[in-house]
């Protein structure tokens, strides 16, 4: 083993300017972890414990501790969790000794790092029962610590919360941790280290308090406190008790009544005085209030009985005639030029922001307290004004009803196109174009009676924002936006489309601007091209001959993409980028025009453009990566059988994408699209079938796969049966008991959380179609003797998934339907066991009975499948 | 501990188009997934059935190639591929029988079957021409009994129309069994034979009614004509064929010509072709056209039938297996130009007819013609006899009623006298 000098002079190498040294350093560090794993950990821990080494060395020390402890990858993560918990006990006490030692070092830096190596230990740790002692002897005689050990012990209690879930540290616990913190917080305590580190670990540490939120003298204490943070004269204080009290708003809505206007006196005054800082969080604690009213209204849909699990409060509401003037105030701090700036985020956007979520959260009522503003600053000389007036219209566009709206709209429609020809200031006509998106975006389109755009207005209104698409970036960049949700409102218009006359002038203004030298700025070049396929989706038949014309335009400048020099990284990003728009692009052309009566004309493009894409997925970008693919599955589908011809080359690129792991979303869309293939080919796929199957059962066995990816691949399972028939007969073998084990998973993985259960309802539909496609693909074949053996346990998993009553609307009618297909598929062979089964019959009854009538249709074909199979 | 990021993407939201993109696939994909899956779930009962041996004109061999607009998909298996949508392209002769062949036939009611009230539907047919409308990848086409199209339109079946965001598999189809009624333009649904790609022609007339019934409203088919609904569909009335049922279908008054009525068992299959599961009969009360009429719409003094002569002189019926009416000779064959497979007509005699079980003792025929050509049939036994019937003794609606209340007494368990 090394000793402690050489690991001091290996750490700190490893930080060396010199590129030789640092490598070497780095390789050495490597091999004495790989060599002696429990040494090299303690060393680590001593380094980082020992006072008399260099500060750089004993934070790095710590660093590559932490990192042995914990990985973003899941199965990394795992791994090195296992790891730790396999090493002897004897090192696993010396260094949690190191790490407690390390708290009361005078160098900050060191102890920061401390307090976080030891929630990383502690949430590894104590969901195992191994360092019961710790929350003990961290809160013990913490009142007698000198300061500095005081912070590093409320900064690591404080992670320690971030790190582990509540449910492994008991109550008794708990209550002491959330006195130290809360005591902490007070106003008496002198030391604003102190005061801060309590602050910001009570931030963390809510969370742990639902008993005590439940206990009206503790809350009570709790929220004076917090309340009293708020006006600390330190202003990293305010900050952090500021972002205490928007966690509670959302984590203990129900609870605020008592507390509101207090509250709102001490928002009030932040937003109005405080820095921004301060402030940006006052109103953050009001737009949480809105998304929390939002989210109750939506679920119950303004009917409240006393079994709602949260009431509505109507805080906003309440509040609404001090809160809009407030937040109207903030709307005329703008910043200079904000909108060039992509990141910048401040009190007038935040204040809008929360407007608009006010507006969403009361609807009708917000219009007069902010229409007098409006109309009053809308024509000022000074742009602040005029901006901020139309900011706040354009905010509350979601929220009230139309008919509320519709007349100041129509009123205000002119004056708007006149202000994006006219105003002088860039800030003004952004905020107009803006204003204009939304205004197409809720109050346009079929389900609106009374339309904002008719005959006498269509040709101004697309004049004008065809014109602002010349204009500075920033302002075309929203004249795109309100082109895209103009084209949406007339999604289902029928065979007529007010568009029509201007198709041609829209498409070749769009182009233009993707053109545009400066289309990279303000992702301008972007919003043309999401516009333009838009403007494609909401096409009709009227127009498919100037979308057709559109084909090669878009297939050249693919065509340019490919033909590029030697270019920078930057550029080839940029480039990449531009790629995936035009594959986007063609993707949604193909959908509109791959069926008929246009295919005909549009598939003699398909050589050519299969060709393009082949070559776009030799530049090794995934989002120009994903994008080729999806616009290949939409390829596949119009072109059916005669896809065959473009397999051999496209191979390679299909298993190519089911081995990108770390990409995931390139795996998932590679996935769907063999399904797409399968659907086109049928049994032409074959060929293909072996080593397609393969990777994909590499990918099911794989922790590194994302496990979004794994229900789509049963599916596709499904997908490949169905093509290939019988011929499905050599992956049954290899398919069915993985099949079997996930779905003994799934069964009755019941969730702990919402996340956990649609993530299990996923898989469960995935295992079914997968069932399904094979009994379908077998179905009149000798062969389907095979599948018999496994009908017993398809029928427990469906009856148990129907027991534990979490499964979705989806997974229901997948399941009924397996139901049938087994009954259709085995017929007599399975009748008794179909009879015993509760899936025949409760199941059934309850599908039979259902409102969805996709479900109940399932469910009547399962029952004449089995009425089949048993008559037999 | 740094404070967590605030920002919302308020006034910049990023559209994400790529995700939509991404989220419209996936869409698509399963929304194949499961037509693809309904289609296989079809295969057997409703593709079969379409083929089954009654018609053996639709033996894939002799078909033409599928035109390409036809075949859109082009993924389904060669069995499924011989499908209404393929046949939708047969032409002339071929098209006329193979669609004259998937419609269940009525036989005529000669006599009254048992059981009426209990195990049949009594409803009021509508006069008008009777067809198939078919609703597949964006349109519907009706076609009469004898192939040809009758109107190529847009409805709200499922896949009746080219319109977005109507619910069902793009590829599957829907097939009716209709009575169009010229003078409100009404398309009548006596039967449902698939409906989005699911076929009921295995499912008992009790369960198809049922469906009909409740699925027909859901697409919005009965409602008035629109831009993509130029037909309006409304279902026939049924009764259960008990004195009330029978009653109400007979003299109720209906938004529609009546022309006779028509009695389904409920626990039959749609089968394709002559059926004595379904039964029509008729009387002046109900409708116009009791006695057959000739080309010129009057009633002739003689009856009039159609038969098909065979090899080997035989004349017979359209049933299956045939019924032999009488036998030509060899000469008279030849000299009126007439071949195997000839439908003449001929009119019956002062000697009328006489027959014992369903076979023909003696028949006076006098020939007539060739048929014309429009027919693709000969005249079945039941229609034959029914006709007779009508000019000598028919049957009447009273002794249907009298049937049905013979049965009723039958079925009145035996009264008992409580005593304690």
């Amino acid at each position: 083993t090394l000793v402690a000098m050489e690991v001091t002079q290996l750490l700190l190498n490893a930080q060396s300017i010199d590129g030789t040294v640092r490598k070497h350093a780095e390789e050495n560090l490597k091999l004495f972890q790989s060599q002696n794993l429990a040494g090299f950990l303690l060393s680590l821990a001593g380094e980082l414990a020992n006072d008399e080494k260099p500060v750089d060395s004993r934070k790095l020390a710590g660093l590559v501790l932490k990192n042995a402890l914990d990985a973003k990858e899941q199965h990394r993560k795992y791994e090195l969790v296992q790891r730790w918990l396999s090493l002897d006990m004897a090192t696993k006490t010396q260094i949690r000794a190191f790490l407690l030692k390390t708290l009361s070092s005078p160098v900050p830096d060191v102890r920061s790092t401390a307090s976080q190596v030891i929630a990383k230990v502690a949430g590894i740790e104590l969901p195992q029962n191994q360092w019961p002692e710790l929350v003990g002897s961290l809160l013990s005689n913490i009142h007698q610590l000198p300061a500095h050990v005081k912070q590093a012990t409320l900064e690591t209690l404080g992670y320690l919360c971030e790190e582990v879930s509540p449910d492994v540290v008991e109550q008794e616990h708990v209550n002491k941790i959330l006195t130290a913190v809360v005591q902490g917080m007070n106003a008496a305590e002198g030391n604003n280290d102190v005061r801060l580190a309590a602050t910001r670990a009570l931030y963390m540490a809510l969370g742990f308090a639902q008993a005590n939120f439940n206990n009206d003298m503790e809350r009570d204490y709790i929220m004076r406190v917090v309340c009293e943070a708020t006006l600390s004269p330190e202003v990293k204080i305010r900050q952090a008790a500021f972002e205490c009290l928007v966690s509670i708003a959302s984590t203990y809505y129900e609870k605020l009544a008592h507390y509101m206007q207090d509250i709102f006196n001490i928002t009030a005054k932040a937003v109005r005085e405080d820095d921004e800082s301060v402030a940006l969080q006052a109103i953050e604690f009001w737009s949480s209030i809105c998304d929390e009213e939002i989210d109750i209204l939506e679920e119950y849909g303004g009917e409240f009985t006393g079994d709602s699990d949260v009431p509505c409060f109507y805080f906003t509401k309440q509040a609404l005639p001090a809160l809009v003037p407030l937040l109207l105030e903030t709307l005329l701090k703008q910043e200079e030029d904000q909108d060039l700036d992509e990141g910048a985020w401040n009190i007038a956007m935040a204040g809008g922001t929360c407007l608009g979520l006010v507006a969403r959260a009361v609807g009708d009522d917000i219009v007069p307290h902010v229409m007098p503003f409006i109309e009053e600053k809308i024509s000022k000389p000074d742009w602040r004004e005029r901006e901020a007036a139309t900011y706040a219209f354009g905010s509350i566009l979601e929220g009230p009803s139309p008919d509320k709206l519709m007349t100041i709209v129509n009123a205000a429609l002119t004056f708007m196109l006149n202000a994006l020809t006219k105003d002088p200031s860039n800030h003004v006509k952004d905020t107009t174009a803006w204003t204009l998106g939304r205004i197409f975006e809720f109050l346009h389109g079929s389900t609106i009676e009374t339309p904002i755009i008719t005959q006498a207005n269509c040709q101004q209104i697309i004049t004008v924002l065809i014109q602002t698409m010349k204009d500075a970036p920033n302002v075309a960049e929203k004249a795109c936006g309100a082109l895209y949700f103009l084209a949406q409102g007339y999604e289902d218009i029928g065979p007529n489309s007010p568009l029509t006359p201007f198709f041609q002038e829209i498409i070749q203004s769009l182009l233009a601007v993707a053109h545009r030298e400066d289309a990279t700025e303000s992702r301008l070049r972007t919003a043309a091209y999401e516009a333009l396929n838009e403007v494609v989706r909401c096409s009709t038949d009227e127009t498919s001959a100037m979308v057709l014309q559109l084909v090669p335009v878009i297939m050249l400048e693919l065509h340019n993409t490919l033909e590029g020099e030697k270019l920078s990284s930057d550029e080839r990003e940029k480039q990449n980028e531009l790629q995936g728009l035009l594959c986007g692009c063609l993707q949604v052309i193909i959908q509109k025009l791959g069926s008929e009566p246009t295919k005909y004309v549009f598939m003699q493009h398909a050589d050519q453009m299969m060709g393009l894409f082949l070559r776009v997925f030799g530049c090794r970008s995934a989002t120009a990566h994903e994008e080729a693919m999806l616009a290949i599955g939409a390829l596949a589908y119009a072109a059916g059988p005669d896809f065959a011809k473009y397999m051999p080359e496209f191979y390679k690129y299909l298993e190519m994408g089911l081995q990108n792991f770390e990409e995931y979303q390139v795996c998932a869309v590679t996935v769907g699209v063999i399904g797409d293939i399968c659907r086109a080919l049928e049994d032409k796929i074959l060929p293909y079938c072996d080593g397609i199957m393969t990777q994909l059962l590499k990918d099911l066995s794989s922790n590194q796969l994302h496990r979004s990816v794994k229900p789509p691949i049963f599916s596709c399972f499904g997908d490949i049966a169905l093509a290939i028939g019988e011929n499905f007969e050599k992956y049954i073998n290899y398919s069915m008991p993985m099949l079997q084990s996930a779905a003994e998973l799934s069964a009755h993985a019941s969730g702990a959380d919402d996340e956990m259960t649609e993530y299990t309802n996923s898989l469960r539909n995935g295992i079914l179609e997968a069932y399904s496609g094979i009994f379908q693909g077998f179905k009149n074949s000798p062969k389907t003797q095979l599948l018999i053996p496994y009908a017993p346990h398809i029928l427990q998993f469906l009856d148990s998934i129907y027991m534990e009553k979490d499964m979705d609307e989806v997974v229901m009618k997948t399941a009924i339907g397996v139901l049938g297909d087994l009954a259709d598929t085995l017929g007599s062979h399975v009748g008794g066991l179909i009879q015993q089964s509760v899936s025949s019959k409760e199941f059934l009854n309850e599908c039979l009975s259902s409102d969805d009538h996709t479900i109940k249709e399932a469910a009547e074909w399962a029952k004449h499948a089995i009425t089949r199979a048993i008559s037999v | 501990m740094a404070p967590h990021d605030l920002r919302r993407p308020f006034k910049r939201r990023p559209i994400s188009d790529q995700q939509k993109r991404r989220d419209l696939s996936l869409l698509r994909q399963s929304q194949h997934r499961s037509d693809a899956q309904q289609r296989a779930r079809n295969l057997a009962s409703s593709v079969i059935s379409l083929q089954s041996p009654s018609s053996p004109d639709a033996d894939p061999e002799t078909l033409p190639e599928p035109m390409p607009d036809v075949d859109t998909a082009g993924h389904e298996s060669e069995a499924s591929s011989f499908s209404i949508r393929q046949a939708s392209s047969l032409r002339g002769p071929e098209a006329r029988k193979w669609f004259a062949s998937q419609l269940m036939l009525p036989e005529w009611m000669i006599d009254v079957p048992e059981n009426l009230s209990r195990d049949w539907y009594v409803l009021a047919r509508p006069a008008g021409k009777r067809c198939f409308v078919v609703s597949t990848d964006g349109v519907t086409v009706s076609r009469l009994r004898n192939g040809s199209v009758l109107h190529h339109f847009p409805s709200a079946l499922p896949g009746g129309a080219r319109k977005k965001g109507v619910s069902g598999p793009a590829q599957s189809y829907s097939i009716l069994d209709c009575i169009f009624h010229e003078a409100d333009q009404t398309y009548y649904v006596i039967d449902m034979v698939c409906w989005r790609g699911y076929s009921l022609y295995e499912c008992t007339a009790e369960f198809r009614f049922f469906w009909l019934q409740s699925k027909l409203d859901e697409t919005g088919a009965c409602d008035p004509p629109s831009f993509y609904h130029k037909f309006r569909f409304s279902v026939v009335p049924f009764y259960n064929c008990d004195q009330s049922g029978l009653h109400s279908a007979y003299t109720g008054s209906l938004p529609y010509v009546k022309d006779g009525l028509l009695f389904y068992n409920k626990h039959a299959h749609y089968h394709t072709g002559n059926t004595p599961l379904v039964l029509i009969w008729k009387d002046e009360r109900c409708s116009q056209y009791v006695i057959d009429t000739d080309n010129n719409g009057q009633v002739p003094s003689q009856q009039h039938i159609v038969l098909e002569l065979q090899d080997d002189g035989k004349i017979v019926t359209s049933d299956d297996p045939p019924v032999v009416v009488n036998c030509l000779n060899a000469d008279f064959v030849k000299q009126s130009g007439l071949s195997p497979g000839s439908l003449v007509r001929f009119a019956i005699g002062d000697g009328g007819l006489n027959c014992v079980d369903g076979k023909f003792e003696k028949a006076d025929l006098q020939y007539i013609s060739v048929s014309n050509r429009a027919r693709a049939f000969a005249d079945s036994y039941s229609k034959i006899m029914f006709q007779y019937m009508a000019r000598h003794s028919p049957l009447k609606v009273e002794d249907l009623a009298s049937m049905i209340s013979q049965e009723n007494q039958q079925d009145k368990p035996p009264e008992v006298e409580m005593s304690d």
